[in-house]
């Protein structure tokens, strides 16, 4: 008995000194929700930056439109999406919003063509767009033979495969499309889900590469992790100067690099068809939804210290480790300045 | 009750009294089940029209005779997921009525005791399989051997119809019926089959004493009288068929078209919403989600409310039916 109580007292002491030594006031958790694409670099951030600081984030994978609802809703701490929030979104949160880059993500063009085995074929942007147009429907079109000179291609129908769900994945390929198409910019746009003239649909990455696994002639689009962790066979693509270039983590932080930011930037920038030489064009932010002056100063001052860390080259590692393309130096270094602007109740965060 | 087990003699009166206490607190209790599942209904329906107002105030009943799906441009029409779900059933059912019907005579009428119940179990074990897992080996499996090997086939014998022209993708609305035959099969076939074990051993005896043979006396004795039980079955089997989602969007080719050939993609109403509802960012979208909703549960009351009268018309003047669900 009095070796237990004993144990108690030193067990309140223990507790005493901690509570002492914390520093005052941090959240004990945070919570956030949106887009599955970056969930797996988020959860290992949140149990890392857990390890260090005792701070607890809840992050739902619930998809970028559940993100940008509960974000406007106030429901969550902070929102993620892989499309930005359109003006109309914007105006729908009650006070302001900023969208701040976390990692980057990019969509390869994988195929299965059995005629020209494992040739790696080359694509520029108006072909990828006649092809999902419907325009092309032959493998041996001219416009396919053109960038890919001395690959014997068959006379056979191109399969398009595209995601059904609705996904970030396909908010990077439109945006793509409606950059280097004015056509597909005008039928059919530039979104999370789309109005597909042609083609099958596969449910998730999973659904879209059995489909091109599958099935001879096929051709379609998947994420860059996804292609990378299964091994499938992809496709080099032209970019804005001409060159074509094979998707990798370091294409597509080139292409971030070489993304053009305008003064005061609250980092809603599209990168595809990016200008550097060594950009892969279909490459995309993924976006974390802060509250730039919030309310809860407890709360901003843990999401403040987070996001502090998520940009430090330790955090940054370990989204290359998972495949997740890290952001360039010059983009991490607005992101900081970004970040030392946050605000709460006016005033900014200690 | 608790005052019969009481140690005191209890009058006659009083434990009568104790009993209708009882039976008072039983009857409500069986009031309130009974009542919460039409209110869990009511608070259903409510929800999905309160949903899809913005839908049907914007699109109204052309939403179920259009044929866009442009969510970009906040263009919403939901006929080809209508035709698909209906469809995809109706080829569903083709298959698995005959099959199933079939598996259930011949285990109760024909079978050796040995077999029966092994193959009613194992029959009855497809049930119990998640529907994921048919996807996945609808994935793997039989879209790889539908495509290398039955659509050819079906595409060079009975190539001259219209359903079955056109490139072979694999996914396809034919895969996606097939898929679901398999799915609605066990159902169809556990109840068919304790449906025609109730008929009286005296029907059977004497359509035999008459001189029919076993097969004549299944046929023209024993299924007539379990008819009305057999429908039944067949609307258990068609009400999964038509809600089924995940296997269906993983076989189907998810494509909002209405094609005549059944080698073509589709889709149908529960793929189109499991699909769509997480990345759903404009409210129309969501709204308009919420109206395929709203017409897939009008179309499942639709199609319930027929087959009972089809059950209702096939009953009628016949032999009490004792089979009757």
């Amino acid at each position: 008995m009095r070796r237990s109580i004993t144990f108690i007292g030193f067990a309140l002491a223990a507790l005493a000194c901690g509570t002492a030594e914390a520093p005052p006031a941090v959240a004990q958790s945070l919570t956030g929700a949106g887009a599955t694409f970056p969930n797996p670099i988020y959860q290992k951030w949140f149990s890392e930056f857990n390890k260090k600081t005792g701070v607890q984030i809840n992050y739902q994978s619930i998809g970028s439109g559940g993100g940008i609802r509960q974000f406007t809703e106030g429901t969550v701490d902070f929102g993620a999406t892989d499309g930005p929030m359109t003006q109309e979104q914007m105006s729908a949160v009650q006070g302001q919003v900023l969208h701040l880059p976390a990692v980057l993500g990019a969509d390869v063009v994988t195929y299965n063509l059995n005629a020209i085995g494992t040739t790696k074929l080359k694509f520029d942007g108006a072909t990828l767009a006649n092809i999902f147009l419907g325009r092309i429907t032959k493998w041996n079109d001219r416009l396919i033979a053109a960038t890919n000179p001395g690959v014997k291609l068959p006379a056979q129908d191109i399969i398009v495969v595209h995601r059904s769900d609705g996904s970030g994945t396909t908010y990077i390929w439109t945006d793509y499309l409606s950059k280097v198409s004015p056509e597909w910019k005008e039928k059919v746009g530039n979104a999370n889900s789309v109005n597909w003239p042609v083609g099958l649909g596969g449910r998730g990455n999973e659904g879209v590469t059995q489909q091109v696994k599958q099935t001879d002639g096929s051709l379609g689009y998947v994420e860059l992790i996804y292609a990378i962790s299964n091994n499938l066979a992809y496709a080099e693509v032209k970019n804005s100067t001409g060159a074509y270039v094979t998707p990798s983590l370091a294409s597509v932080t080139a292409a971030a690099a070489s993304a053009t930011f305008p003064p005061n930037t609250d980092f809603r920038v599209s990168i595809t068809n990016a200008p550097g030489a060594e950009a892969y064009p279909i490459s995309s932010f993924t976006w974390l939804l802060i509250r730039p002056d919030s309310k809860d100063a407890v709360k901003a001052k843990a999401l403040k210290t987070f996001l502090e860390w998520m940009v430090t080259d330790e955090a940054q590692q370990m989204a290359a480790a998972l495949h997740y393309s890290p952001l360039p130096q010059p983009v991490v270094g607005l992101v900081k300045e970004r970040i030392k602007t946050l605000k709460t109740q006016g005033k900014p965060i200690a | 009750m608790t005052d019969a087990t009481g140690p005191a003699p209890v009058s006659t009166v009083a434990r009568l009294q104790g009993a209708a206490t009882g039976d008072r607190v039983f009857r409500i209790l069986l009031t309130l089940g009974a009542l919460a599942i039409p209110t869990l209904l009511g608070f259903l329906v409510w929800e999905l029209w309160t949903g899809s107002q913005l839908a049907v105030a914007k699109f109204g009943l052309k939403f179920i005779t259009t044929s866009t799906w442009d969510p970009v441009a906040g263009q919403f029409g939901a006929l080809p997921l209508i035709f698909g779900t209906l469809l995809s059933s109706l080829i569903a059912l083709m298959i698995a009525v005959p099959l199933s019907l079939g598996v259930a005579i011949f285990l109760t009428e024909f079978a050796p005791p040995a077999i029966r119940r092994p193959i009613a179990f194992l029959v009855e074990l497809l049930a119990a399989i998640p529907s994921v897992v048919y996807g996945l080996w609808g994935i793997f499996f039989l879209v790889p051997v539908l495509k290398d090997s039955f659509f050819p086939f079906l595409r060079d014998t009975l190539g001259f119809l219209p359903l079955f022209q056109g490139t072979i993708y694999g996914n396809s609305m034919l895969a996606a019926g097939i898929i679901l035959a398999i799915m609605v099969m066990p159902y169809i076939m556990s109840v068919a089959r304790e449906v025609i074990a109730t008929v009286p051993g005296s029907q059977r005896e004497a359509a035999l004493a008459l001189g029919a043979t076993r097969w004549e006396a299944a046929w023209t004795a024993v299924v007539p009288y379990a008819r009305s039980g057999i429908v039944g079955a067949i609307i258990l089997g068609l009400g999964r068929a038509l809600g089924e989602t995940m296997a269906v969007t993983m076989l189907i080719g998810n494509r909002h078209e209405i094609a005549t050939s059944l080698f073509a993609p589709g889709y149908t109403m529960a793929a189109a919403i499991a699909n769509e509802f997480t990345e759903a960012d404009t409210d129309l979208h969501l709204s308009a989600l919420a109206y395929v909703a709203l017409a897939l549960f009008c179309v499942t009351v639709l199609v319930n409310a027929a087959a009972r009268l089809l059950i209702w018309r096939v009953s009628k003047g016949r032999p009490s039916g004792g089979a009757g669900l």
